[in-house]
């Protein structure tokens, strides 16, 4: 029974959601009900990777080309972002050098940086890459700092009495000590490169799950933009599982 | 600032046993710190075999009273750790066999892969000791290494250390720290009471001429440990504070003129 009722709870939260669409748009002409975007996505859904033509590729499809674009700005970001959070935590002239520049850094949208990205890279495919790293670096690097400052003193403790070199120091003690935060830290700039994506494919037009909602906008498909949007939450949701799921792992280890 | 410690000589024999016996608070970990290197002092210099201290000797070895093990090493690899940044040179099947060899002779030879979350308070103080002594130390510095375990825990290591020292090849000279005097009569050559400061100072130190390794049996009835038992609290309890009374070095100094002969050392 009570497994039931864990089910059903969040089957009834999505039904008053769809309740709330449906009221809306019945209030709203242009807003298409659940009804009609369904009867007007269906074939995006049901032929996910079928591809028509450079503009109406199936839903999965163009899920993947943002995927991979996410894959490469996100992992560019943590490379970069990693080891400048090992030198900020394990310095503290470092941190006071840089802490200002950070924070002014840190809030700046995405939507500003890809134009300085299209001036640098001239092309859209890295601008959006550029955008995408610089935005979702800042959760690993805070983390990263945190978590070295968080390692407690008995472990430099050992360090100090075993006498350990530095690069032993960093790989058997700040490494794993620091490896949870780092992740949390991971699981923060991989969302936060799934929105970037999203943003700089509707800037700049390139096929994906952003751009098929931006032209479908243009093109007055207003139902089409509901279904990129369920597209985008539902593939960040599972993004952050899975992410979840490499955190989990790892701290089984 | 206030001084911690000031003053201090302590002389120790190569290959003896020292315990210097103090209540919490009193300066024996700042002191023990100082002069393993782990700490630097504010003023003043330290002076070890001498040479001025400058950081960790490479023959020495430290026991915190908190273990200190690296959670996600197992038992070996925390002692493989020491052995590795102790003997950089040696092949590492050699190293994995002193690493072993060392968990053996504190008794984990079964537990060689656990973890330490997986050991009790113990078993982990046990690796601690492995891993000071898997490096074939000189010097061993002990800070309250059975301070956070229970009572009947803490006996049952104070008598494999005991062991542990007495079965050494080589002499190691040994610097302790404790709060628990009977662990000092059982384990050192030499028993050194700290009068609390500030600025702390160490008492007149008390022989315990008894041969190791000792058992607490044998202590129980032994003629001169007990008279080696009263003098230590007496010393610890003349110099402590009473209410409105702050601590007296003249008791110390009117309880070194009260000292048997065989007492050595000076404060």
């Amino acid at each position: 029974m009570k497994r039931v009722v864990h089910f059903l709870l969040p089957l009834c939260g999505i039904g008053m959601a769809l309740l709330a669409w449906w009221a809306a748009s019945a209030a709203v002409p242009d807003l298409p009900s659940p009804v009609r975007t369904w009867e007007e996505s269906k074939i995006y859904i049901l032929e996910p990777l079928a591809k028509r033509g450079e503009s109406d590729q199936g839903i999965l499809l163009l899920a993947y080309y943002s995927l991979v674009r996410v894959a490469q700005g996100f992992l560019l970001g943590i490379a970069i972002a990693t080891p400048i959070g090992f030198l900020l935590g394990v310095s503290p002239i470092l941190t006071r050098m840089f802490d200002p520049l950070m924070q002014v850094l840190r809030p700046i949208s995405p939507l500003a940086w890809l134009p300085l990205g299209l001036v640098l890279f001239q092309k859209s495919e890295p601008a959006a890459l550029f955008a995408i790293a610089v935005c979702s670096m800042w959760p690993t690097v805070i983390n990263t700092m945190m978590g070295v400052r968080a390692i407690p003193q008995d472990y430099w403790n050992v360090a100090k009495v075993l006498r350990l070199s530095r690069t032993t120091t960093f790989i058997k003690i700040i490494v794993p000590a620091t490896l949870p935060y780092m992740f949390t830290g991971y699981r923060l700039s991989l969302g936060i490169a799934w929105l970037v994506i999203v943003a700089s494919e509707m800037l700049t037009g390139t096929p994906g799950v952003g751009g098929f909602l931006w032209q479908e906008y243009n093109s007055l498909v207003y139902a089409h933009i509901l279904l990129a949007i369920i597209t985008i939450g539902v593939v960040g949701f599972a993004l952050d599982r899975l992410m979840g799921l490499a955190e989990a792992r790892l701290r089984a280890v | 600032m206030r001084h911690v410690l000031k003053n201090v000589t302590l002389d120790v024999e190569q290959g003896e046993f020292v315990s210097i016996v103090g209540t919490m608070g009193s300066g024996k970990s700042t002191l023990l710190s100082l002069l393993a290197g782990l700490t630097m002092a504010d003023t003043g210099t330290i002076v070890v075999d001498g040479t001025p201290v400058s950081g960790i000797r490479n023959d020495a070895a430290f026991v915190f009273q908190n273990y200190s093990l690296l959670p996600w090493f197992s038992a070996i690899e925390n002692v493989r750790l020491g052995v590795e940044a102790a003997f950089p040179a040696a092949p590492p099947a050699e190293q994995r066999a002193r690493a072993r060899e060392a968990l053996e002779r504190v008794g984990l030879g079964n537990a060689l892969d656990r973890k330490p979350r997986q050991l009790s308070g113990g078993m982990r103080q046990r690796v601690s000791l492995a891993r000071a002594f898997a490096t074939g130390p000189r010097v061993l510095y002990l800070d309250e290494p059975f301070g956070a375990l229970d009572a009947l825990t803490r006996e049952t290591l104070q008598t494999d250390l005991a062991q542990l020292c007495a079965e050494r090849d080589r002499p190691v000279t040994t610097v302790m720290i404790t709060n628990n005097v009977e662990e000092a009569i059982l384990l050192s050559d030499r028993i050194i009471p700290i009068i609390p400061g500030p600025p702390a100072c160490l008492g007149p130190s008390i022989a315990v001429e008894l041969l190791r390794p000792r058992t607490l049996a044998q202590l129980a009835h032994d003629e001169h440990a007990t008279h080696v038992r009263a003098h230590v609290i007496a010393a610890l309890t003349a110099a402590m504070p009473r209410r409105g009374r702050p601590a007296s070095p003249d008791a110390a100094a009117a309880l070194r003129t009260a000292e048997p002969a065989k007492a050595t050392g000076q404060a």
